[in-house]
């Protein structure tokens, strides 16, 4: 098969930090900006996204009104990443774009739920009154908003993205893999064009729960990764992040500009024995590695699980010593399937600008000195899955 | 042996399966063959209040706790022992190549709610945030792993010791379809000789009915319940929900040959394409299921007068029967009329993820025993569909080669091709 390089062309992201490159290259800037709620979920933080406006990416309300907010995110941000890859609009082009969208699912009707809990203790059927309830009081069209995918779904009927979908679940890895399936099919040349990301809404209860019953959510107000031994875990964030992945030459055809090149995508599995991450993590980046030239920046999607996170560090400062290190965590949290979209979007934005952002404040995070050339971006699942991505400068 | 685009020429070497009508693909195929239907009255939760009581839910095997997310789990792994059985690749835990799966979106479910709020102490009103506080106790800790995504792929990763990151895939009701194509697709790439593809869903459960049921998308014909799924007839009103799973081995040619593998089939082709027209329903010209049918025949370096069976999606809700009838149409033109086209979802219901792989190893084994299995419950024909659903009785017919079907929901259309010989 011909390798074809791979290109990143449009970068859409929203977090809780702002929407857009722009905007987290400024917000970066600040070493302690980062954006928490602390009270509405405690013992648990989450990063709240910003208030879009929403008209400006998806114009209909009745679409906006079909969409739970985890769909709104990615819509959105899948709308960004086609506007600065110059395609928004462009029909002939859009409907023969893949998708592969990395998602979980999306969020309950709380009110129901916490109705139907009080009542069924006191019934004598309960099942009976859980089927009546449900029939009686959901929204009918909920459920196309819970779909996982669905988001894919929006982004077709709101952006016209119709070449054909695909939507990975499976927590952080299936960020991983969403990301290298789109690589390896524009490599061999099956497909010259891909939207490829994902978003996640952390502003809920339900999803927080799944977390909490694992003891994976950090307690007790923020603290950066690297510093999570008192109370290890995530700080869940709300964001999404979307690429426009070309085949080179697809992408010089129609005169695209090119912010980055994807240079090699790698997904491992371990099993989560002590030293697992640190030897998994590391035969991922081993195989990104020689993708790598010049002065290396490494953008990490750490959790905060602390011993993973502590293997993480330790394999990456083996791996590149000296290279300086920044968690995406720090600055706008932890995203789930979203996470490796989110670190890559920043590695995109360091290249881009020709510098990396500054340690985060009590972070212990190095400073960087030289401009990167090329970013290495890891990604080591709370529960499973390793992975590591080569960015490389262009020329 | 390579094919006409200097691809790695892709073939099956392994199948299982479990449904409603049984385990196995032998028990299966008797059944299918046989008209017979694994439609029933629901008995593993209470129907009172619900306009639909009937699926087509596989009894026989247990699962605890008693949820989709393990049900499914047990499924596919029953299939996947099958397959790879029959395929005798690799060693026992030791699959020689990728896994790629279809499973239906993991959740908490009602019991696993009802728990947490009883642990919660809370006697008043019951909020997400006594849920919270019952979790963080805890006490709860199996519940993480179980309801996460990923977990059903690493565990069957896990046990059958296939490589690399095992991917779960969604794309609704096309899912299994789009695991066999991704597992195509690695073969074509040369990255592996070898994938392991599996569609499961075990998702029989009162709020997932409940679900399709606000969206008027299942049949209310409850009695009997193996009257209830009726593709396209007159008469028919929604489908009705299965349950079960399958397993492909797929493999190169070359690798097959080389280990002496028997070849139970080729996928010789796959089409897919997006719609953008709606969330439900899909585009009025039905362009979209018309594009990945002939993509996947284009795929195969086929044309339409080659295709000697359609294995239909018919799922037997008035929209798709209509839409997907007009489709084959457009594709085959006036020789449609006399192309026989059935579908398996008359007996088993709509096995929702695992639909696309479950009727991928009926297509297989339709070529395998050159019989068509039969639409059943074909008692008022429609005239809008005017084809040879094969109503009511299984035929035997020379099959060289099969489409499959696959649409879902969020404007997914996937369509495999399969054949029953190599070529260049």
């Amino acid at each position: 098969m011909g390798q074809r390089d791979v290109v990143i062309t449009g970068v859409g992201l929203v977090s809780s930090l702002g929407e857009g490159l722009e905007a987290h290259a400024g917000a970066l800037k600040d070493p302690s900006a980062v954006n928490v709620d602390a009270t509405t979920y405690a013992p648990f933080s989450v990063h709240p996204a910003v208030a879009l406006e929403l008209d400006r990416q998806i114009p209909k309300k009745l679409d906006q009104k079909q969409m739970e907010p985890w769909q709104r995110l990615g819509t959105y941000a899948a709308g960004l990443a086609l506007e600065m890859a110059g395609l928004k609009g462009d029909k002939e082009k859009l409907s023969e774009t893949q998708l592969i969208v990395a998602a979980g699912g999306g969020e309950r009707d709380y009110a129901v739920d916490g109705q139907i809990l009080t009542e069924m203790p006191k019934s004598a059927t309960p099942g009976v009154l859980l089927n009546e309830k449900l029939m009686g009081e959901l929204r009918p069209t909920l459920f196309l908003a819970q779909l996982s995918n669905l988001l894919a779904g929006n982004i077709s009927i709101v952006h016209g993205v119709t070449g054909a979908s695909r939507t990975f679940m499976g927590e952080e890895q299936c960020g991983v893999d969403a990301v290298r399936i789109a690589f390896e099919r524009i490599r061999a040349g099956q497909g010259d064009r891909f939207l490829v990301g994902s978003s996640y809404n952390s502003e809920r209860p339900d999803s927080l729960l799944i977390f909490a019953m694992g003891g994976v959510l950090k307690q007790g107000g923020f603290a950066p990764v690297q510093k999570r031994e008192a109370s290890p875990g995530m700080i869940l964030g709300s964001a999404g992040a979307f690429f426009v992945m070309e085949a080179r030459e697809a992408a010089e055809a129609r005169g695209a500009t090119i912010l980055a090149e994807l240079a090699d995508v790698s997904a491992t599995r371990s099993i989560r024995d002590a030293g697992a991450v640190a030897a998994s993590l590391g035969v991922a980046i081993d195989a990104v590695k020689p993708a790598l030239s010049g002065a290396v920046a490494v953008i990490s999607g750490a959790s905060g699980c602390a011993d993973i996170t502590a293997e993480e560090f330790d394999v990456i400062a083996e791996k590149l010593p000296g290279a300086p290190i920044r968690a995406t965590g720090n600055r706008l949290g932890h995203a789930l399937e979203s996470q490796f979209a989110v670190s890559l979007a920043l590695g995109v934005l360091t290249l881009k600008d020709g510098a990396l952002f500054p340690p985060a404040a009590g972070s212990g995070e190095a400073p960087a000195d030289t401009a990167p050339q090329s970013v290495l971006v890891t990604s080591v699942g709370h529960k499973r899955g390793e992975g590591a991505a080569a960015l490389k400068r262009t020329q | 042996m390579k094919d006409r685009n200097g691809r790695p020429v892709v073939v099956v070497t392994g199948i299982g399966l479990v449904t409603s009508l049984g385990q196995g693909k032998t028990d299966n195929w008797a059944a299918l063959t046989a008209g017979k239907s694994g439609i029933r009255q629901i008995t593993r939760f209470p129907t009172g209040g619900l306009r639909t009581t009937i699926a087509g839910t596989v009894d026989f095997v247990k699962a605890e706790p008693f949820c989709a997310a393990q049900l499914s789990e047990n499924f596919a792994r029953i299939a996947v022992e099958e397959a790879v059985g029959e395929a005798k690749i690799g060693g026992k835990g030791d699959f020689p190549g990728p896994l790629f799966i279809a499973v239906p979106p993991v959740e908490m479910e009602w019991p696993q709610r009802e728990a947490l709020a009883k642990a919660s102490g809370q006697t008043g009103d019951v909020t997400y945030a006594d849920l919270l506080k019952a979790a963080a106790t805890g006490a709860f800790k199996p519940w993480h792993d179980l309801f996460l995504f990923g977990t059903v792929a690493d565990r069957l990763a896990e046990t059958f010791g296939t490589k690399g990151s095992p991917i779960s895939l969604s794309t609704a009701c096309s899912s299994g379809a789009t695991a066999i194509q991704l597992g195509v697709e690695a073969i074509r790439r040369g990255e592996t000789d070898a994938a392991l593809c599996v569609g499961t869903d075990g998702s029989v459960q009162a709020e997932a009915l409940i679900r399709f049921s606000l969206l008027s998308a299942l049949s209310t014909q409850n009695d009997p319940p193996e009257g209830a799924s009726k593709p396209f007839s007159k008469n028919r009103d929604g489908f009705v929900m299965g349950e079960g799973a399958a397993a492909l081995v797929l493999e190169s040619y070359a690798s097959a040959k080389a280990r002496g593998a028997k070849i139970l089939g080729v996928i010789a082709g796959c089409g897919e394409k997006g719609d953008g027209f709606h969330r439900t329903r899909t585009s009025p010209d039905g362009m979209p299921a018309i594009l990945a049918m002939r993509g996947a025949i284009a795929d195969a370096g086929l044309t339409p007068d080659d295709i000697d069976y359609v294995n239909a999606h018919g799922t037997s809700t008035p929209e798709n029967d209509k839409m997907e009838s007009l489709g084959c149409m457009a594709v085959m033109g006036e020789r449609m009329k006399s192309v026989p086209i059935s579908s398996n979802k008359s007996m088993i219901g709509h096995t929702l993820t695992a639909a696309g792989a479950v009727e991928a190893v009926f297509s297989l084994l339709t070529i395998a025993n050159q019989k068509i299995p039969p639409t059943i419950n074909y008692a008022q024909p429609d005239p809008a569909i005017p084809l040879d659903v094969v109503p009511n009785v299984a035929r035997d017919a020379r099959v060289r080669h099969v489409m499959s079907n696959s649409f879902g929901f969020g404007g997914q259309n996937t369509v495999l091709l399969f054949a029953a010989e190599a070529r260049q």
